[in-house]
């Protein structure tokens, strides 16, 4: 292929892999603290996305607002879905734990249905975004450029509170012992509810730009990109927030180039991120920033 | 053991029994519930095997039962009527050349789908059985990819039908006494204690001698063969397959199946069999038009789901043991004898 | 001797948490791995078990390697342990415990339990009839059919020996077996302990903090601090030297 659709593909890959990162951050932070899969957290991106369409069907509030809106209503809800749902079970088997994040799942999965119906639905995105710039043939759009600039001002924004703040600090602290964060003081729950706040919010973002690149959306949209950005956080490196980042743009790289290089296998795409899974599993367990949270058990 | 044996005996005339009087007795639609209860029990004990009494937790289901559904039926159907069928490209040759009977057709879906399962262990259980939920979800959504991007194989999005159907009740009961009587053998042997070691504290386990690996990974084949053999029974009762049954949707009704009855208890799965599909199909009035006495409740399409994820998150927080907690019938009766 | 430990350094990370540590337990013997908390013991244990591949060092346990072999695998070659939060299968029954500690030794395949074939109930018989011996021998027969859960500390404790002892060890590691005991329990364990190792014909390493106990039961200890050896003798003198005493004391004993 030629160097312009090759820069075109690198570009568009830039802006995919941001949106996983994003998303994947939410997962790698919560299982860092909670040793959980939130299944959930694809979902809390759907019902982020949907909270502003409510804004902008319903309240017509300019496209910027519902940002805010999608954002802060992810918040309460992965706050919520914490409070309700996880922390009763804090000492029970994990297994517990799982399957009622797998119930919540559901849950949100089928209350946007009751709501909204499981047809898609048109996402309304401002003209802005859709303009287009040509760079002699490669086609850019702001999207593309707004995606991963967002992404990094979050992620920097992610680190310094992770390693500057005292709250980060509890954080990073709260993923290798739990008992000796509750000895030093610490509202363990309040540092989780403050986890589950950050991950949802970043997720509505990533939702947010889904919405912008495919303006559809649907209550089972956040399955898929959930278990990919899943698998980006295990490739990066779980408990890792680089590692998020870094795993969601190997992803979005793989996916795009893939189906450039061999579109006549286009339909399999959506196995990449499963292979990847499987081959990190084989080989480096621990991620690419190598993050072991087999300690001692004895 | 004879005690146990009596009682096994007695269960499985009962089963019969009511089998034959169901049969007799009942219209088409109740038939049709029991027999579709009866395929339910063969997956959720199955599925009960790795979940609940090695204590992994997986999301395998929906994969192998597809993968059975789909072997049993290209087995199953004649060439001919695989030529018509096939829309979206030609058949592969080889397809055609693949016949045979009802039972045969079920074993080599179970051994596909133990096959399968074999594949996946190594890399899930070498490392974390924590990724193992994510590890087998991915798996399900992938053969459901592969499904509809090999229409050669499998006719595509479209699917298969015209599949012979030989399945009654009686063939679907059998199949669940035996898959229920094989379950129980498991557990009630060395391999059921080292599942349930791996299940209870896996490192100890392995100090006192249980190759953990081994363990879960016949737990893992175990349950993919049933519910291969499972998948291939469902797919000559509805007689038409296609992708997009074997969605997530099965697994979840499985997870609400073994938890209400009890995560270790074969009973307590039988018993939220009937509770789950016989209860979704009692609860099927909350997705249509209600009149009530004077009242008028609007059709809500996705309620019946709302509900039953609602029951799960309250049944894990609040009796996760479930009905039968890990027991069994036979563990009633020894308590109420001291 | 049935254990040869031959210069073990356990490194994590920039800690090292036993260094070049060596020693030798005789047949029949009764040693004590002896020390203030976080000297290094339950990680010595650790190494013994296969949990744990040192940074350096071998142990030969009758004159086999044994660093790197799979803790399952280590219990086939002779060497049983209990913990020192007690791990037993909660779940299970008394009698299913330590059923499975015969279970590794059962050979009946997974077809065989399936087919419930004559073997499978031979084997089970065999297995059972000497879980019911054993649970006779620590006194446990009343709660044979109870979940593990139900019983008292002290039976859960004997519960414990008794399905590791079930493994037909040959070496038995026990991780702080009185700990949470009052002086009584104590000492019945103690007494015991004693009278198995001589019925079962095992070598003992155990790992305890109550001297009292240390003393009347171990023909030799060793003790540790911050990983490495500072004596290796009988307990009676264990006690009169400086270095051990300091160890346990901190240093303000000199000035």
């Amino acid at each position: 292929m030629d160097l312009v659709t090759f820069l075109q593909q690198i570009i568009n890959s830039f802006s995919l892999g941001s949106m996983y990162a994003l998303i994947a951050i939410g997962y790698t932070m919560v299982y860092g603290v909670l040793r959980l899969i939130n299944f959930a957290h694809g979902d809390i991106m759907m019902v982020g996305v949907y909270f502003a369409f409510f804004a902008m069907s319903v309240f017509a509030l300019p496209f910027g607002f519902a940002v805010i809106v999608a954002v802060g209503g992810a918040v309460v809800v992965g706050i919520l879905i914490d409070k309700i749902a996880y922390k009763p079970l804090r000492k029970a088997p994990r297994i517990s734990l799982l399957i009622t994040a797998i119930g919540m799942s559901f849950f949100l999965e089928n209350i946007v249905n009751v709501l909204y119906g499981s047809t898609p639905i048109a996402f309304s995105v401002p003209d802005f975004f859709s303009q287009t710039y040509d760079f002699s043939g490669v086609i850019v759009t702001p999207t593309v450029i707004i995606v991963p600039i967002v992404t990094l001002i979050l992620m920097m924004g992610i680190l310094y509170i992770l390693y500057r703040t005292k709250y980060g600090m509890a954080i990073r602290a709260l993923a290798f012992d739990v008992e000796t964060v509750k000895l030093m003081g610490i509202d363990a729950n309040k540092i989780i509810m403050l986890v589950f706040a950050v991950g949802s919010g970043l997720a509505a973002v990533g939702g947010v730009f889904w919405g912008i690149n495919y303006p559809t959306i649907e209550p089972l949209m956040g399955v898929l990109i959930g278990l990919k950005a899943f698998a980006a956080a295990v490739l990066g490196g779980i408990g890792s927030v680089v590692g998020a980042l870094l795993g969601g743009l190997i992803l979005g790289f793989t996916e795009v180039l893939f189906v450039a290089f061999m579109p006549e296998y286009g339909g399999y795409k959506d196995a990449i991120a499963f292979i990847f899974l499987i081959l990190v599993l084989l080989f480096r367990p621990a991620g690419i920033m190598g993050i072991n949270f087999e300690k001692a058990r004895f | 053991m004879s005690k146990i044996k009596t009682l096994q005996l007695m269960a499985i005339m009962l089963t019969i029994l009511l089998m034959w009087l169901a049969q007799n007795h009942l219209d088409d639609y109740s038939l049709r519930i029991l027999t579709t209860i009866a395929i339910f029990i063969i997956l959720a004990t199955s599925y009960n095997l790795i979940n609940g009494i090695t204590g992994q937790l997986s999301l395998e289901p929906n994969g192998f039962v597809a993968v059975g559904a789909y072997v049993t039926a290209l087995l199953l159907i004649s060439s001919d009527a695989k030529l018509d069928m096939y829309q979206l490209a030609e058949p592969s040759p080889w397809l055609l050349l693949l016949n045979t009977t009802l039972v045969p057709a079920l074993f080599f879906s179970g051994v596909v789908s133990a096959i399968l399962a074999f594949i996946l262990a190594f890399p899930v259980f070498r490392v974390r059985g924590d990724y193992l939920a994510i590890v087998t979800l991915g798996f399900g959504f992938i053969i459901r990819v592969f499904a509809v991007n090999t229409p050669a194989v499998t006719n595509g999005a479209i699917g298969l039908n015209d599949i012979p159907s030989s399945v009654n009740l009686y063939w679907a009961g059998a199949f669940a006494m035996a898959t229920v009587l094989i379950m129980l053998n498991i557990i009630y042997s060395k391999y059921g204690r080292g599942m349930k070691a791996v299940r209870d504290d896996e490192d100890a386990a392995s100090a006192m001698g249980v190759n953990t690996f081994k363990i879960k990974t016949y737990a893992f084949m175990t349950s993919a063969f049933f519910e291969g053999v499972g998948g291939g029974l469902l797919a000559v009762f509805l007689t038409t397959i296609s992708p997009d049954i074997f969605t997530f949707f099965l697994t979840f009704q499985l997870i609400i199946i073994i938890v209400l009855g009890g995560l270790g208890s074969m009973t307590g799965t039988i018993i939220g069999a009937f509770l789950v599909i016989g209860g979704g199909e009692w609860l099927r009035v909350l997705d249509e038009e209600v009149n009530f006495l004077g009242l008028h409740i609007d059709a809500h399409p996705g309620m019946r789901m709302v509900v039953f994820s609602v029951i799960l998150i309250v049944v894990m927080i609040f009796a996760r043991e479930g009905i039968m907690g890990k027991r069994e019938l036979t563990d009633l009766f020894r308590r109420v004898k001291k | 001797m049935i254990l040869h430990v031959d210069k073990i350094t356990m490194q994590f990370g920039g800690i090292k948490a036993i260094n070049e540590l060596s020693f030798s337990i005789k047949d029949k013997e009764i040693y004590g791995l002896i020390g203030p908390n976080g000297a290094g013991k339950t990680t010595a244990f650790n190494v013994i078990t296969g949990n744990y591949i040192p940074s350096s060092g071998s142990i030969k346990f009758e004159n086999k390697d044994v660093v790197g072999v799979k803790p399952h695998k280590i219990v086939k070659l002779g060497i049983a342990r209990t913990f020192q939060n007690i791990r037993l299968f909660k779940s299970m029954s008394v009698m299913d415990n330590i059923l499975i500690g015969f279970d590794s030794a059962m050979h009946y395949t997974y077809l065989e339990s399936i087919l419930r074939l004559p073997r499978f109930f031979s084997e089970e018989k065999k297995s059972r009839q000497k879980a019911k011996e054993i649970m006779e021998y620590f006194g446990l027969l009343e709660f044979e059919h109870h979940k593990a859960s139900e019983l008292s500390y002290g039976n859960q404790r004997k519960v414990e020996i008794a399905r590791a002892i079930a493994t037909n060890p040959k070496l038995l590691l026990l991780d702080e077996p009185a700990a949470g005991m009052n002086p009584a329990e104590t000492k019945e364990l103690a007494t015991l302990i004693k009278k198995a190792k001589d019925d079962f014909d095992i070598s003992i390493l155990l790992i305890e903090h109550d001297m009292k106990f240390v003393n009347h039961l171990c023909d030799r200890v060793l003790v540790l601090d911050y990983g490495k050896m500072i004596f290796e003798g009988k307990p009676s003198e264990a006690i009169k030297n400086e270095e051990v005493v300091s160890a346990y004391l901190g240093d303000f004993i000199h000035d």
